[in-house]
């Protein structure tokens, strides 16, 4: 295709497609990445959109985003500041605009700059002058107009046409970006096959934006990004959600066992929940049930049934469930709560991301009910998280709460395949068929975990239930016992910690820092992190996904660090629970609480500053 | 479902070496026998059964059952149940429940378990109150009942549990009294037979805090003139020497005397247990001493779909079609690309 007027070569580069909710920036931003994957680079992308399906148009509480950052070298983050934005209207420039680099390309679809947009947007009458982006490199294009020409002859409604400005506008990223349209163009042909208009439309509509790009010249500079040296193997695209549900049909493999999901639909764990109910192939139950509290019974009663229970849901729903879990606890059934967590309290922010169900995971119910918690820090990485949650439900019988979030649920990136045969065999506790008369509560020694005897066994007929019971499965009111069952259900949890990884940190084991976290804010920490540590900083990187029971080393790598810096999105529920659980240490934090993810920046200013201080 | 004799139980079998823990005098003890009665007249092997139960004093009745048994939290049994049964559809899956924790903290739950179809046999003790809570009015008290927290009588309209079944699409409802453990077991025994949601309402009498509740109708002075046992296919007749019965009046059901007006045992409505049109069974769940005899026995069960039996056929249809026969093909799946 055409001449490039002048190629940058770049290590890395931060794209937002912005529009209205309706504009179709989702889909505009996937095709982009899933293009950037197959051609080799890593990547991280952050879809960013407003809780209502369909916000009032062109305010800027109904812009939908979605930010792609894509690279040569590792990529950790979807990135804080954009080199591009493409924005359909003037709404999508109010919200970005702080987030743009400086000198960085704006492409916007100047049709939607009304005199009325403009005003619903917030300006008086140039955004571009109101924000003082003249610097920048705009390029303002008749999006709108354009493809309403270059599709006139085909037999679509208007609303059709101009749905496809969208398509126009990725074209014209194509060019800038110097990407091939085949992956584009193939996708529309599959997902349209039954209407070839359609496909045809925004096929043309691509094209014609890749061209107009290349006409008018003004797109300079091209950036050019080479592939990720990355290892060797089959890779996929993958979000949080979908590598959760995954990850829990590996486990399933690997155990022997059928997966039951009793779930409500709650933004954003839904996708779970989704993916599980279309892997009938796979003989997975799904049960959408009638509430929250519904979704954790139906599943403890299939665990009571020798299935591996699942429910996933998020902050509000995991409030709901908290009897539940205790009832899970007490019955020291395997079950796997995963939480999906957003801003909160209550409803919150549902689409936004945040860090703050921590305490609520860890001790959100009535009595000493202890679970096991684990957080996974990618979106790729839920899968591996996933099987493990399995793993130790199945192994020490015992519920094990899953923490993600929304960012990693939606982000996506690319995620070597792994082979079934690689992963580890589980081994769920069932009882003994000839162990008779049957003792609900007697444990093995090593891990306290008591045997799982699934109704239709003959010989095993047991009853268990909420009442503390003694080691027999009698119901027991007697003081001292009471007291030895709560013991005996927290050493339980606290043995977990006997075969879970210790903790290593990412960089050299002593220096000035240990910049700690855990969880969903992994990528923005270790990239920070490594910045610091090319500067010549003494910093590295704790990032823990087991939370309780915390690995046996922490001591050990904390005490090689002058400072202890938790840094999480939240008040600081992790540095209190560090406080709790390790008081001999001092801890300095970095918080935030604002729906999105920290920027690398958040980090790096408060080390750099602490570094100063020393 | 053809009976299997192989198994030969005695009701003594299916006791647990729980101490029973109810108060003396309680009609529990009448429908854990019941039920240990008709177990034994099931044909099915003891480890297939399975007691659910949420919280309140019928909620304990799983702990005295040498089954399989999980005694719940307060209103979620059926959905304990309902996962049970999905999980596991080989299991004869029986929800012990009252009408608190069925109606009150478990209503949602009770509605969507019905709604579904799912195969599992529910018995609601009915005793309009609040028992181990020691004395409140329960979603089944009567309006103006004084209770300890409706000390000037409740102002609250009550469920009438039947109504509230075929409401929520259900397709057995069933009526007995405790102490009538012979219509009891052959009641538990027709809705372990019948393939779906079975709801039993058993009028239960709580003899601390609600002593005689039912006894207007359940005395056995007077339970043959003021109650008629539904049998399917057979007139409504009931009273002392069966001298009355049921027909239809307009759009209304009317007590008949039979031999008066000429009206004869040819004139009474048979009891079709099977229609799907819920009309007459919602009228006759709905029947209240005075107006009308209470009716017991099956009053509706129509043959339908289960829940996991559908689940089942789903799950083969797409295993059938379906290109993804384990992890590794759903890894491998859709849009990958190898890096060399």
């Amino acid at each position: 295709m055409g001449k490039k007027s002048q190629v940058i070569e770049r290590e890395e580069v931060v794209i937002r497609f912005s529009g209205d909710s309706g504009d179709g920036m989702q889909l505009t931003g996937t095709l982009f990445s899933d293009t950037a994957a197959l051609f080799g680079n890593d990547l991280t992308t952050f879809p960013d959109y407003p809780a209502e399906i369909r916000a009032p148009q062109g305010t800027v509480g109904g812009v939908s985003g979605f930010q792609v950052h894509l690279g040569h070298s590792e990529i950790n983050t979807p990135g804080d500041f954009s080199d591009v934005l493409v924005a359909m209207n003037p709404a999508a420039i109010k919200a970005n605009a702080k987030w743009i680099k400086k000198g960085g390309t704006i492409i916007y679809d100047i049709d939607n700059f009304t005199e009325k947009n403009i005003i619903k947007a917030g300006y008086e009458k140039d955004p571009v002058q109101e924000e003082k982006l003249s610097g920048y490199n705009i390029i303002a294009a008749p999006i709108s107009s354009m493809v309403k020409e270059t599709l006139k002859d085909m037999s679509l409604e208007p609303k059709s046409i101009l749905r496809t400005k969208n398509m126009f506008a990725l074209g014209m990223v194509y060019w800038l970006f110097d990407r091939e349209l085949k992956y584009t163009e193939d996708y529309f042909d599959k997902k349209f096959h039954k209407s070839p208009d359609v496909a045809e439309a925004n096929k043309i509509a691509l094209r014609a934006g890749y061209y107009y790009a290349e006409t008018i010249e003004a797109l300079s500079p091209v950036y050019k990004i080479l592939p990720a040296m990355i290892a060797k193997g089959t890779y996929r695209n993958i979000n949080g959600n979908t590598a959760t549900a995954w990850g829990f049909l590996a486990a399933a493999e690997k155990a022997g066992l059928k997966i039951f999901i009793g779930s409500y639909p709650i933004t954003p764990a839904t996708g779970i929940l989704e993916e599980l109910a279309a892997r009938k192939d796979l003989g997975v139950k799904s049960f959408q049930a009638e509430d929250e509290i519904a979704g954790i019974c139906t599943s403890l009663g299939a665990s009571f049934a020798g299935n591996l229970a699942i429910t996933s849901t998020s902050g509000p729903g995991l409030a709901l469930k908290s009897e539940a879990i205790g009832l899970a606890v007490m019955t020291e059934l395997p079950i796997v709560i995963v939480d999906v967590q957003r801003g909160g309290p209550s409803t919150g922010l549902p689409t936004k991301t945040e860090q703050a169900d921590l305490m609520q995971a860890l001790y959100g119910r009535n009595g000493e009910s202890p679970v096991v918690v684990i957080a996974s820090s990618t979106p790729s990485d839920c899968f591996h998280f996933a099987f493990e949650a399995a793993r130790i439900a199945l192994e020490h019988m015992t519920p094990v709460l899953l923490l993600t979030d929304s960012y990693l649920a939606n982000g996506t990136e690319p995620w070597k395949v792994p082979d079934m045969k690689d992963l580890p065999k589980i081994n769920p506790r069932y009882a003994d068929k000839n162990e008779t008369p049957f003792l609900p509560y007697k444990r093995d020694e090593e891990k306290l975990a008591r045997s799982w005897a699934i109704p239709g066994t003959p010989g095993l007929e047991h009853r268990i239930g909420g009442l503390e019971k003694t080691d027999k499965g009698t119901v027991s009111y007697v003081p001292e016992n009471h007291e030895k069952m709560v013991k005996v259900r927290d050493e339980k949890i606290a043995r977990v910690a006997n075969e879970i990884p210790d903790l290593v940190p990412q960089g050299p084991v002593s220096g000035d820092i240990l910049v700690v976290g855990w969880g969903g804010s992994y990528g923005y920490l270790v990239t920070a992190v490594r910045e610091l540590q090319t500067e010549g900083h003494k910093v590295s990187l704790a990032a823990f996904n087991y939370i309780n029971p915390l690995p046996r080393n922490v001591k050990d790598v904390f005490r090689r660090f002058k400072k202890i810096l938790v840094c999480e999105l939240n008040l600081g529920q992790f540095a209190d629970y560090l406080r709790m659980k390790h008081q001999e240490f001092t801890y300095d934090q970095v918080n935030k609480v604002q729906g999105i993810p920290f920027t690398i920046n958040d980090i790096k200013d408060k080390c750099i500053k602490m570094l100063e201080d020393m | 479902m053809e009976e299997v004799t192989v198994n030969k139980y005695i009701p003594k079998d299916f006791k647990s070496d729980q101490e029973v823990r109810w108060c003396p005098g309680c009609g529990d003890h009448a429908i854990l026998s019941s039920v240990q009665k008709a177990m034994t007249e099931l044909g099915i092997p003891k480890e297939k059964f399975a007691f659910i139960s949420g919280i309140g004093c019928s909620s304990r009745f799983p702990y005295y059952m040498d089954t399989y048994g999980f005694h719940g939290i307060h209103g979620r049994a059926s959905a304990i149940a309902s996962g049970v049964k999905v999980a596991n559809p080989e299991l004869s899956v029986w929800q012990m429940t009252g009408d608190g924790d069925a109606l009150a903290i478990g209503g949602n739950h009770f509605i969507h378990v019905i709604r579904r179809n799912i195969d599992i046999n529910i018995i609601l003790f009915n005793n309009e109150i609040y028992g181990l809570t020691k004395g409140q009015y329960s979603p089944t008290s009567a309006k103006g009942l004084v209770t300890k927290t409706s000390p000037y009588g409740t102002v609250e309209e009550p469920f009438s549990v039947g109504e509230l079944v075929i409401g929520a699409k259900g397709k057995f409802f069933a009526r007995t009294i405790d102490t009538n453990i012979a219509l009891s077991t052959q009641i538990y025994i027709e809705a372990a037979k019948h393939k779906g949601t079975s709801v039993i309402e058993a009028l239960q009498n709580c003899v601390i805090f609600n002593d005689g509740i039912h006894d207007t109708i359940a005395d056995k002075e007077v339970r043959d003139d003021r109650t008629v046992i539904l049998k399917h296919g057979q007139p409504m007749i009931f009273g002392k020497g069966n001298d009355k019965g049921l027909i239809l009046d307009g759009l209304k059901l009317k007590v008949v005397k039979l031999g008066e007006k000429g009206v004869s045992e040819n004139d009474l409505l048979i009891h079709d247990s099977h229609e799907e049109n819920p009309g007459i069974h919602y009228m006759l769940a709905n029947m209240k001493y005075p107006d009308y005899p209470v009716a017991l026995g099956v009053i509706r069960a129509v043959p339908w779909q289960t829940y996991e039996q559908l689940v089942k056929e789903q799950i083969e249809a797409v295993q059938k079609n379906s290109k993804i026969k384990n992890v590794n093909d759903l890894l491998m799946s859709g849009s990958t690309w190898k890096v060399e």
